[in-house]
């Protein structure tokens, strides 16, 4: 549980940089990283794989800030990878977002 | 002819006119049957362009599928002159789509990842059966007769097994341990004397599937094998089962000539270590490379190659590769052993000289390097190209390119040898 403790110490910077939205170019790069990188194993129309489903009705009610923190830091004692150094902060509570919202695929 | 009534000496003009006459009726008949032959010859290859209608003799030998993932469509190509055939469409969520053969290599069985399950026939080039089985799935296997198909779930977690003929349901395996729950499964090949191998992710098991005796097969259980097994493979002889474990360090074993032995571990430094490096992509570890006694293995987690002594399991080297492999796949001769990677390192390819034990080669096809397939002895080699939506076709001795297809997100491609090989 100590990813818990972190996640909840995470939230202050999460939130820190909410709001600033990637660029179109980036947004886009962002949703094919989605679509085919976490795809390998949510599958890709994140349905699930090896890793759980990302659909909106299979996130319904997780907060975001856990979301961007898992994205960021990976899952401890999971599969799930951190994306640190591939996705900035930033870019990480917008995917959250639009997984959250459904909005994956435009 | 008239020549029994004349002796020559005897003839008239008039006779010479009827005789010129007679040839030319001949004359005219000849060129009509001609022409009806030509005729016929020509409807024929007017139903060659007709998919429903029997084509000119062909092998099958030289075929392969390609997924393509995004579109749910398939390619058939042909690897004899490196050209598109057709294209069949309607397969669903081919995300991580892999196929099996039907032993006359005419039919190809593939598995998406919506738990649909489609026959392709590379002959006529349409979909013959599809039944969609499951709510998500990972692959299959096909039985040592090719009576039987076998899909591996995710969702609901089991086994389900068909006959190859129709896709009519023969067994429901779920994949159940602990208090009821029910496991993903991932690794399912098939072995000699009827059975199916697989391993549960979740369970940290092994399991086989016995369908010597009839069609209720006999299941086996081999538990506290590791934890999360991630994918597995079976030696090219039948002989053994090998998951690779993703929740700890090392290898679980099953020699399938002394099942009664159980599971054994193998390759303790086999893993993550104690960082538990992060892995982008879970490495396959089917098609392994061997070469001699060695065999080549994807390491997880570590940007390396692993060289195992197969005489004694243990590891006899490890090889410095550009990033994580994915797929480390021998050419059939066992010379040289190629390489692919996990994001963000997927738009390369190193050929491993398996003398050596060195890198020879490196090469940037293009980003999205997602899979390998070496044409049945080894010449050329076929690779899908994500990002570029294209096939490439590599001389595999001068590292040369010879073709390059298009295809949309290709992934992975199957060719029909398979069919007659054990664990493909």
């Amino acid at each position: 549980m100590k990813w818990l403790v972190q996640v909840i110490s995470s939230l202050a910077v999460v939130t820190a940089v909410a709001g600033e939205l990637p660029s179109e170019a980036r947004q886009a790069e962002l949703r094919y990283l989605l679509t085919q990188d976490c795809g390998s194993c949510h599958g890709l129309t994140l349905k699930g794989g090896l890793g759980p489903a990302l659909t909106r009705e299979a996130l319904a009610g997780k907060p975001a800030a856990f979301l961007s923190w898992t994205i960021m830091n990976g899952r401890p004692g999971t599969a799930m990878p951190p994306w640190r150094g591939f996705v900035n902060d930033a870019e990480g509570e917008w995917l959250a977002q639009i997984l959250l919202n459904g909005e994956v695929t435009q | 002819m008239k020549t029994g009534e004349s002796d020559g000496l005897n003839q008239t003009p008039l006779d010479d006119a009827a005789i010129r006459r007679e040839w030319r009726t001949g004359l005219i008949s000849a060129l009509l049957v001609l022409l009806l032959v030509f005729a016929a010859a020509t409807r024929g290859g007017a139903d060659i362009a007709d998919p429903q209608t029997p084509q000119r003799l062909r092998g099958t030998g030289d075929l392969a599928l390609v997924i393509e993932r995004a579109k749910g469509s398939v390619q058939i190509v042909e690897t004899s002159g490196n050209s598109r055939i057709a294209g069949v469409e309607g397969l669903g969520d081919l995300s991580h789509a892999s196929a099996v053969f039907s032993r006359d290599q005419r039919y190809a069985f593939v598995f998406g990842r919506d738990g649909g399950l489609t026959k392709v026939d590379m002959l006529d080039q349409r979909i013959v059966a599809r039944v969609v089985q499951s709510g998500n799935s990972i692959g299959g296997a096909i039985s040592q007769d090719g009576s039987l198909v076998a899909v591996s779930n995710y969702e609901p977690g089991g086994v389900k097994v068909f006959k190859t003929d129709d896709l009519s349901l023969v067994a429901d395996i779920p994949a159940e341990y602990g208090n009821g729950q029910r496991s993903k499964v991932i690794g399912l090949v098939d072995a000699p004397g009827h059975r199916f191998v697989f391993a549960l992710w979740d369970a940290g098991e092994i399991w086989t599937l016995d369908f010597d005796a009839s069609e209720k097969p006999v299941v086996t259980k081999y538990e506290d094998v590791g934890r999360q097994p991630y994918d597995a493979l079976i030696t090219p002889d039948g002989r053994y089962y090998i998951a690779g474990l993703f929740g700890e360090d090392g290898m679980a074993l099953l020699d399938l000539w002394h099942p009664e032995k159980g599971v054994r571990r193998i390759l303790p430094d086999y893993g993550r270590g104690n960082e538990k490096m992060p892995v982008y992509k879970m490495p396959h570890l089917e098609g392994w490379a061997i070469a001699g006694r060695y065999a080549f293995m994807p390491a997880i987690g570590s940007q390396e190659v692993l060289v195992i002594d197969m005489a004694t399991w243990q590891e006899a080297g490890r090889i410095a590769v550009h990033g994580q492999p994915v797929f480390v796949m021998g050419r059939p001769d066992g010379r040289q052993v190629w390489v692919n990677f996990a994001f963000p390192n997927n738009d390369t390819i190193q050929v491993v000289d398996a003398e050596k034990l060195e890198v020879v080669k490196t090469f940037q096809p293009g980003k999205g390097v997602l899979h390998m397939e070496f044409e049945p002895r080894g010449e050329e080699v076929w690779i899908s190209v994500r990002d570029l939506d294209e096939l490439h076709v590599y001389d595999t001795a001068t590292l040369e390119r010879k073709a390059v297809l298009p295809a949309d997100k290709p992934s992975g491609i199957f060719m029909t040898a398979r069919a007659s090989r054990i664990g493909l």
